[in-house]
């Protein structure tokens, strides 16, 4: 049963094959004993996730279910959902039960039907791309205990790969959702930016974050996807636009050749110096097989992307230091215990809740927001932004997808770059433009470096995640890469 | 002291008219028990996001079609980011490099009688913005309590040029501009509640000389207030300045009790507010239809409305322009003149700007609460313009229908019998009663004191309890005598 896709677990559900209490508890034992080793998770109820269960099946007992009610899911604690300690991965939030539920936890959970395992670990506030930096320790890589599992959705990568869920949520600022899907073996998509309302999950950077699904297959990531998007007149920056079936084109029959005529650019900047040759080779063999398919490649250029990273290396942080502002110790979350005056209160509450890495981002937010340096930072970097996505437009006039490596390593040790912080930010080097940008990108596994998976990564034009699934699904239903599972842990 | 020029510009904050907040639908409504206002989005939780109130960007378009002003296609939202415990997410969100509503002007009327002047003011923006919450420093055992209820009410402030030259410009500026927010109906202007406060940036120049440093007076909630800050502030900063020391850029407070500003925070003080457009909320974009709709909705305004006062009614621009000096007062006009006849425009318009203006003033009250309602004002003056009664009859007409003992002019005419004695012949017989029991005056009238005539018509009259025809009296009496 765990190692069942999402569409698998749905139809034994339907088939009464197993009810929803049954396939949690499974879950929630495997929860049980695998992660204290791994911590993946965070917080886990079993009581509400039983409730929500036992109130699943009675919905498909009705034949009022969805196509995943009663189907358990993870969900990265970046997303207030009721009555659950909602954390962030941070000191700060380490004890604030959430009054209310985020769009994205309404839509999966109560309107869709799914069942929450429980919250994930995450790097604080999503600031982080090896989870290392969440108040709540680190989480191991299930494909081997001694490397990160990526981030900042490093627990519902791990939670995934581990089968500690069938399936998890993920948010993704620079890479949050892909790279840690690379790392883990994992199929993830990012969204263009407003598909899925930013409501009540806790913002990082407001202009760059999207949610999305993080599973085995792309196919799991369109039936969750599915249940995850729609115009939410709680969020403005949300797109009001018709809603649509992201699995439509999978079920078409694959033909010898089910790719011809599609065009597969390969960015030239994604295929230099910087990368792993063993990723690299991952990378080039896909290549080879989409060819096989019936794809087309050509060179594209995206000549602004060396400027991604510092770019968002200004635009993150300063939203960031605004969005975090909110934090204070006066409403709710933690308060230093002792303190004198008001500024007092502040300070002591912001440098004992925030850990080093937020604050670090905080500081280069206020910074690059200060007067007399908004100008030369912050929009000198909005400027750059524009020019690295009008290089998608120029490049999407010659292909339908971009094709390069999602990270430029496999997965690394745990403290291997925590001391470095411009070296944790380059493995982001090819997820960042495509937040910067606001495209739908996806991650999926493409291969294995000495026994560690590797991920490549696949950028869409705007709203074209149902094609980008589709050229997902069709790699996936020649490869089996990403049906392997870690050993050991079954 | 005529070799100082005094130089204001005026910020003002009206909170807008609307139901619930600019970012939030929590409602707005005055005076509810602590925090029982504030959603989610209020007290800034985890996740929630600001979603703009359409109300409130119409009534920022009918402020600046009301004052003649540029309603920008598009304007950003900005967060100003500073901590207080009042300020739930650590940044309020205004508007910054493009406000919503660009220029415009509002002309006032500045002192009264021979003295008035008319003066403009212009505008150099006004924009949206979300009001902060409010700190509670007592009953809390030494602990301050935090009210948000009042945290996200939409707030339009409003900016000028520094175009006015005394405290008695600023304080009409200040008026005219409460008198307008409430004609458009974008701000019920109540400044107890804190729905209309102004902020008074003072400087001294010599004239001629380049702008002296300002010093910024915050949060004024009366115009009593703001005269008598602003006035002290002037004094202060010439008396500064006269013995050798310079103005520094500062906020400051006014006390009411003591009459004097103080220093609340130096330049060197300022946050830096770390301005950035919301990365939460779209540039706000208003289509021409947008604008035109709201144009089409607004009420005739208080410009018009002064031009029509003079082009049709034939008032002088003196009393066209206190007529319009508010809603409340034009609609009292135009509803006496409704009853008393165009004709009758200008004795309406004396009525209600000296009569009745003044009998409310000595009973404190304003002219929505006055106990004489404009039909019968105007019931009245229409007595007056047909010679019913005479003008001081009137006064006592009016009186008692102030107390109440009639609840029209005729009925109190009739019942107290104030008809004014028309009949020439009546009139007659009583000037001969007169100038038969008053010789004296006849002689002395009649040997050239001109004075005794009036003497004369002061006995007719009374002769007459007040009611004969001051015209007739005057009439006959000049024919008698010189007969």
């Amino acid at each position: 049963m765990i190692a069942k896709t999402l569409k698998q677990l749905s139809q034994a559900l339907a088939a009464k094959e197993v009810s929803s209490v049954e396939l949690s508890t499974l879950f929630l034992e495997r929860i049980e004993r695998l992660n204290p080793e791994i911590n993946a998770f965070v917080t886990v109820d079993r009581e509400k996730t039983l409730k929500m269960a036992a109130e699943a099946d009675a919905r498909i007992a009705a034949g009022t279910a969805g196509p995943l009610t009663g189907v358990p899911i993870a969900q990265k604690d970046i997303f207030c959902a009721e009555g659950w300690t909602t954390t962030c991965g941070s000191k700060m939030l380490a004890n604030f039960v959430s009054p209310y539920d985020a769009t994205v936890i309404d839509k999966m959970h109560r309107q869709a039907g799914l069942v929450s395992l429980g919250k994930t670990n995450m790097d604080e506030f999503a600031m982080g791309s090896s989870n290392e930096t969440s108040y709540f320790g680190p989480v191991k890589n299930p494909w081997d205990f001694t490397r990160v599992p990526g981030g900042s959705s490093g627990g519902s990568a791990a939670a995934v790969a581990a089968r500690l869920a069938p399936a998890a949520t993920g948010t993704d600022t620079g890479g949050s959702i892909r790279q840690p899907a690379a790392l883990c073996n994992l199929t993830g998509l990012k969204p263009t930016y407003g598909v899925i309302s930013r409501y009540g999950m806790i913002a990082f950077a407001s202009s760059l974050d999207q949610a999305g699904p993080m599973a085995v297959s792309a196919e799991d990531c369109a039936l969750l996807l599915n249940t995850m998007v729609g115009f939410d007149e709680r969020d403005s920056t949300s797109l009001d636009r018709p809603v649509e079936n992201y699995a439509r084109l999978l079920d078409q029959p694959s033909a010898e050749q089910p790719l011809a005529g599609l065009r597969i650019g390969l960015p030239k900047e994604f295929f230099g110096e910087g990368c792993d040759a063993s990723v690299m080779a991952a990378v080039q063999e896909a290549i080879a097989e989409y060819r096989r398919l019936g794809a087309s490649t050509v060179e594209v250029s995206l000549p602004n992307s060396h400027l991604s990273v510092p770019a968002y290396y200004v635009i993150a942080p300063a939203e960031a230091s605004s969005n975090l502002s909110r934090f204070d110790g006066v409403r709710y979350g933690y308060r230093a215990p002792d303190y004198g005056n008001l500024d007092d209160m502040y300070m002591k509450t912001r440098a004992q809740g925030f850990g080093a890495e937020v604050k670090r981002r905080i500081l280069i937010g206020a910074y690059v927001l200060s007067h007399g340096y908004y100008d030369a930072y912050y929009l000198q970097a909005q400027r750059i932004r524009r020019l690295i996505a009008n290089d998608f437009v120029e490049a999407f006039k010659s292909c339908d997808v971009i094709l390069g490596p999602t990270s430029p390593s496999t997965a690394f040790r745990l403290g291997e770059k925590a001391a470095d912080p411009v070296q944790m930010y380059l493995s982001d080097i090819y997820t960042i433009a495509v937040n910067l940008a606001g495209l739908p990108g996806m991650s999926l596994p493409c291969g294995f470096a000495d026994g560690l998976p590797v991920g490549m990564q696949l950028i869409g034009n705007y709203f074209d995640e149902a094609r980008l699934l589709d050229v997902a699904h069709r790699y996936q239903l020649a490869t089996d890469w990403h049906q392997r599972r870690p050993v050991g842990l079954d | 002291m005529n070799q100082w020029e005094v130089v204001i510009g005026i910020e003002t904050h009206a909170q807008l008219a609307t139901v619930s907040k600019i970012f939030s639908g929590a409602s707005i409504a005055f005076g509810a028990e602590p925090n029982t206002q504030a959603c989610a989005v209020d007290l800034a939780l985890p996740g929630v996001l600001p979603v703009l109130n359409r109300k409130a960007v119409e009534c920022a378009i009918r402020f600046g079609l009301a004052i003649g002003a540029q309603v920008a296609p598009k304007s950003i939202f900005a967060r100003k980011n500073y901590f207080y415990p009042d300020l739930p997410k650590g940044y309020q969100i205004s508007q910054f490099e493009l406000p919503v509503v660009q220029g415009g002007a509002i002309t006032v009327q500045v002192g009264s009688g021979d003295k008035a002047y008319e003066k403009t003011v212009n505008l150099t923006r006004a924009h949206l913005e979300e009001d902060a919450g409010k700190s509670l420093h007592e009953d809390f055992q030494g602990k301050s309590g935090i009210d948000l209820n009042r945290a996200g009410t939409p707030l339009l402030e409003i900016v000028t040029e520094p175009d006015m030259r005394s405290s008695d410009e600023a304080v009409a500026y200040a008026r005219a501009l409460h008198a307008l927010v409430r004609w458009i109906g974008i701000c019920d202007g109540n400044m107890q509640e804190g729905s209309f406060r102004c902020d008074a940036n003072v400087s001294v120049r010599r004239p001629g000389a380049p702008f002296g440093t300002r010093r910024e007076i915050k949060n004024l909630n009366s115009f009593r207030f703001l005269k008598e800050a602003i006035d002290f502030e002037v004094q202060w900063q010439i008396n500064e300045i006269e013995e050798g020391r310079t103005i520094q850029q500062a906020t400051v407070l006014f006390d009411p009790d003591t009459g004097e500003t103080r220093m609340m925070r130096s330049k060197e003080d300022a946050h830096d507010y770390r301005y950035f457009p919301d990365p939460d909320l779209l540039p706000l974009v208003i289509s021409a239809d947008w604008v035109e709709r709201v144009r089409g909705e607004l009420p005739e305004l208080p410009a018009q409305k002064r031009q029509r006062f003079v082009e049709q009614l034939g008032l002088s621009a003196y009393d066209a322009t206190t007529l319009t000096a508010s809603q409340e007062i034009a609609d009292f006009y135009e509803s006496t003149v409704a009853v008393a006849g165009q004709l009758a425009a200008k004795p309406c318009a004396n009525w209600v700007m000296v009569d009745l203006a003044a009998r409310l003033n000595k009973d404190g009250l304003d002219i929505a609460q006055s106990p004489v309602s404009p039909q019968q004002l105007g019931g009245l003056v229409l007595r007056i313009v047909d010679n019913t009664i005479s003008n001081n009859i009137a006064k006592k007409v009016f009186e008692a229908l102030w107390s109440g003992d009639g609840a029209t002019a005729d009925e109190i005419i009739e019942k107290q019998g104030l008809k004014q004695i028309t009949d020439s012949g009546a009139i007659e017989s009583l000037v001969d009663e007169v100038l038969a029991a008053n010789a004296a005056n006849v002689a002395e009238y009649r040997a050239g004191k001109e004075k005794a005539f009036n003497a004369l018509v002061g006995q007719v009259m009374k002769a007459a309890k007040g009611k004969a025809n001051p015209q007739q009296v005057n009439e006959l009496l000049k024919k008698k005598l010189a007969g």
